[in-house]
């Protein structure tokens, strides 16, 4: 008995300072969109429950360093061979446990991907190519090098790829979503935050995977709406030239691949 | 010519000179054809063909089937080599179940060195922001190396032990069909020969995953990566046959299925994956490399393919491999902790049964690496589901040997150190895996560095840490002599501060926003010191290596004798002289009782026959000395 009790005290503690550790220091870039406050409070929940089970085994593991070393030679232990009811015990209480979390990670998901309602959404297509992301906006007749978005509107991402698998991702949003060729996608997002964030590739794509980056920029809806106003006005001044200047990114030492970086258009 | 008498020379040497006879044939056919004579892609395909069948027959690897084939007798190799010192035996096809074993740990360790070279290159370019060392083509091809030269070190690092002991453990002369055995390994060398060999030529940007459309349009690098992982993969279906086949076959009288020690059964689980799923990654290889060839357009939208079908052919095996990875290592830790704790094994039913749980359950996981792809809802959330199942007989493992410990007696030799370090570190990798396995937040973490570090805990724990412990536990058996212990636990701690200050700051970075696979990052992100951390934890990893290599190097030729069972084990092994006698046992032991009884007075696992007086078969003659 005093062995469980002391046992007890150090995994408690362990747990305890592991799991404050743990949700005290911010360990994701500060959240800017309404998606991701339930996968943060998700990932929040998920590291409570890791530090406790940590705890419970590395505080176990300690304890029986000190206390069950070998003393003489010849030593040998209790010979306990199982038993059937702790062994069902720790197969029933992880079963609940997951799938608990797998009845909440559904429903967060359902959350998160849950269609905005009324044809309220922006509708963003998104097309990836090594080694740029190309935005068009079908119902504001604008297409744009740079994801401009507005604040507090859900979007509605329709992706797909030119040529090679390509994935969409903005840490603060959380969510990714790859673009894959010969197929559409969608991602649905929810900015919260004004300011600018960076875009990156997340599937590897080839030698300039690393800079296929884009900027995003979140606005107040008002600010967006004169930045669409302002590029349908130059879209329509300037008839028949080229929309979206194709940026060509040429990796630097691209070695023996450099011509198919630089012919990608 | 001495060196020719060993087969490796042998068959690498007609290897070559087949690759190119195959690439001449072809330029000529396509000569005769009317097509420009010169196409690389074609000529390596068909080379690479030819130079396999040229280095199997050079090997010698085939010389006793087309003997028997002939009607004349076999060789037998089993009293050492005809000619030549005794360790050239280690050098050619041969039969032994105990030569192959040892062939394959150290085939392991050497792709283990290729590898890992592979990674501090990486780690060096990633040290700072910026490009600094390599290309970006020759940093993706040490990516996709890295991780393949790995995954091919970990299946030829699992063969070693499973050939050496399995037949030992269940009191078996050898394997079933121990020349096809030998077969398995000799695949080893010109599949890791193939996938090096992309680094020189033109390199593949994809990752071990090979995901096309990129794999088909990279350079001809990539043609050779797949033909590589083709040969491995069909070595490890051949393996897996041998595995099953000898432990249904071929036990000892009283060794039924529950007395079988533990890592038999990990064995038993690993061999079912391999033998069942490896055909689903070489099929989606195939199917890549024709599309490259022939135009095929299986995964080429614009021919009607699709790119996702690639991915989930892909991930049926890739994902259970996992297991067939961890399970060996898993079933190590089993094997071990009863053997230090002096206490029987808590729960051995569960313990055994739970790896056929996971290796079964590991089969309807894959979709969990495509929640980003692009997956219909309605399979997400199942295979989120089915993810999170694996944790349960996993978690029957954890409790287990944590009961196994409760109220033992320990004591922390260098393999009971590296068992302990891989059940934290595996505890880790599976705790990390849970925000992977759930879709919305995996969502954040797929293909970023958290990936990275969850995978790399899950090997090391699952498989490095375990292997170490093995290669420490069983050297005395195999060579006869000890291990310095000082060096083993300085390469036990160098490796667990390492493997630590490695991936924490990769998990870090990742929740930050590190992508996988890139070969710079932006310096505004702050990750310097973090990258400096994890590179400082590689040279650590790379520093206790060395100590691993030179101990055993030296203790193999230098060591102290070893007594016959140092660790007062009670498995059949321990009870033969070290290193074991060619034929094992001199009659089939008998299993009288259970494995783990430690501390039961009286008890008995097996009782060995009394060896013939005459001595005549008891020169071993593995002993490579």
């Amino acid at each position: 008995m005093k062995r469980v009790l002391a046992l007890g005290a150090i995994v408690g503690s362990m747990a305890a300072a592991l799991a404050l550790l743990l949700l005290r220091v911010p360990l994701l870039p500060s959240p800017a969109s309404a998606e991701a406050q339930p996968i943060d409070r998700l990932f929040g929940l998920l590291a409570v429950i890791a530090a406790i089970i940590f705890a419970i085994v590395t505080g176990f593991l300690l304890y029986a360093l000190v206390a069950f070393r070998r003393r003489t030679a010849a030593d040998e232990g209790r010979p306990l061979h199982g038993h059937a009811g702790l062994e069902a015990l720790w197969t029933l209480v992880p079963l609940a446990i997951v799938i608990g979390l797998g009845i909440q990670g559904g429903r967060v998901l359902r959350d998160i991907t849950r269609p905005a309602g009324g044809g309220d959404a922006l509708e963003v297509r998104v097309q990836g190519l090594q080694y740029a992301w190309l935005f068009e906006y079908p119902d504001l007749g604008i297409r744009s090098t740079e994801l401009r978005l507005p604040a507090g509107r859900p979007v509605l991402l329709r992706l797909t790829a030119r040529d090679v698998i390509h994935s969409f991702w903005v840490p603060e949003f959380r969510v990714k979503q790859d673009a894959v060729p010969g197929m559409e996608t969608r991602l649905k997002v929810t900015p919260t935050r004004v300011g600018e964030y960076q875009l990156a590739c997340a599937e590897v794509c080839g030698v300039g995977h690393s800079f296929m980056r884009a900027k995003v920029v979140v606005l107040e809806p008002e600010v967006f709406r004169e930045w669409a106003a302002g590029q349908v006005a130059q879209a329509t001044v300037a008839p028949g030239a080229p929309q979206v200047e194709q940026p060509v990114v040429t990796a630097p030492g691209g070695g023996l691949h450099a011509h198919t970086v630089a012919g990608t258009r | 010519m001495r060196i020719l008498s060993l087969g490796l020379v042998r068959g690498l040497l007609a290897g070559l000179a087949g690759f190119a006879a195959g690439a001449g044939v072809t330029a000529l056919a396509r000569a005769v054809s009317g097509l420009p004579a010169w196409s690389a892609a074609p000529a390596a395909a068909v080379g690479t063909l030819t130079g396999l069948v040229a280095y199997l027959l050079a090997a010698g690897v085939f010389t006793d089937w087309i003997a028997w084939a002939r009607g004349a007798e076999a060789s037998d190799p089993r009293h050492g080599p005809a000619h030549g010192p005794g360790w050239t035996r280690y050098f050619n096809p041969d039969p032994s179940h105990k030569v192959i074993g040892i062939q394959y740990t150290v085939a392991s360790l050497v792709l283990f060195v290729i590898a890992g070279i592979m990674a501090l290159l990486m780690r060096l370019e990633l040290t700072r922001p910026g490009l600094q060392v390599l290309s970006p083509q020759t940093y993706n091809t040490a990516v996709g190396l890295h991780g393949i030269v790995m995954i091919a070190a970990i299946l030829v690092g699992i063969a070693g032990p499973i050939n050496y002991l399995v037949p030992l453990m269940i009191g078996a002369r050898d394997m079933a069909f121990p020349r096809l055995n030998a077969l398995s390994f000799w695949l080893v060398p010109p599949g890791a020969l193939l996938v090096v060999t992309s680094l020189f030529t033109g390199g593949f940007n994809t990752g071990w995953t090979g995901y096309p459309p990129l794999g088909a349009r990279d350079p001809l690098g990539a043609q050779f990566f797949y033909s590589g992982v083709f040969l491995v993969g069909l070595s490890s279906i051949l393996g897996a046959i041998n595995f099953l086949t000898t432990i249904f076959r071929m036990r000892a009288p009283g060794m039924t299925l529950f007395r079988l020690p533990i890592f038999v059964w990990a064995t038993l689980a690993t061999a079912l994956i391999s033998l069942t799923a490896t055909q689903f990654i070489a099929m989606a290889f195939l199917m890549v490399v024709l599309e490259r060839l022939l135009g095929m357009g299986f995964f080429d939208p614009a021919k009607g393919g699709n790119p996702i079908l690639f991915q989930h052919v892909f991930w049926f095996y890739s994902h259970p491999a996992v297991y067939v990875f961890v399970l060996p290592g898993l079933g190590i830790i089993s094997e071990l902790l009863p053997v230090f704790a002096r206490k029987p094994l808590f729960g051995y039913k569960w313990v055994a049964l739970s790896s056929v749980a996971i290796a079964v359950m590991g089969f309807f996981v894959w979709g969990h690496h495509m929640f980003t792809a692009g997956l219909e809802r309605p399979l997400i959330v199942p295979f989120m589901i089915t993810t999170l199942l694996v944790a349960v007989p996993t978690g029957v493992k954890f409790f287990s040997w944590l009961a196994t410990l409760w109220e033992g007696r320990l004591s922390f030799e260098t393999p009971m150190l590296f068992v302990l370090g891989a059940i934290v570190i595996f505890l880790v990798g599976g705790l990390t895996g849970m925000p992977n396995g759930i879709v919305p937040t995996d969502l954040a973490l797929q293909d970023t560095w958290w990936v990275v570090a969850h995978l790399h805990h899950t090997m090391y724990g699952g498989f490095v840490f375990p292997f170490l412990a093995a290669v420490y536990f069983w050297f005395p058996k195999v060579t006869g002599r000890m291990y310095s212990e000082r060096l083993g636990k300085w390469h036990f701690w160098l490796m667990l501060v390492g493997v630590f200050l490695t991936t924490l700051p990769q998990f870090r970075i990742g929740l930050l926003g590190m992508r996988r696979r890139v070969a710079d990052y932006d310096a505004a992100l702050g990750f310097e010191p973090a990258q400096l951390g994890t590179t400082v934890g590689g040279l650590l990893v790379g520093l206790g290596t060395i100590l691993f290599l030179i101990n055993l190097v030296r203790s193999a030729r230098r060591g102290p004798l070893a007594a016959p069972n140092p660790w007062r084990s009670r498995s059949p092994e321990w009870q033969l002289c070290s290193p074991p006698p060619e034929e094992n046992y001199a009659a089939p032991p008998v299993v009288v009782g259970g494995p783990y009884d430690y501390g039961v007075a009286g008890s008995a696992y097996v009782r060995l026959a009394e060896r013939p007086a005459t001595g005549a078969l008891t020169t071993g003659a593995t002993g490579g000395r």
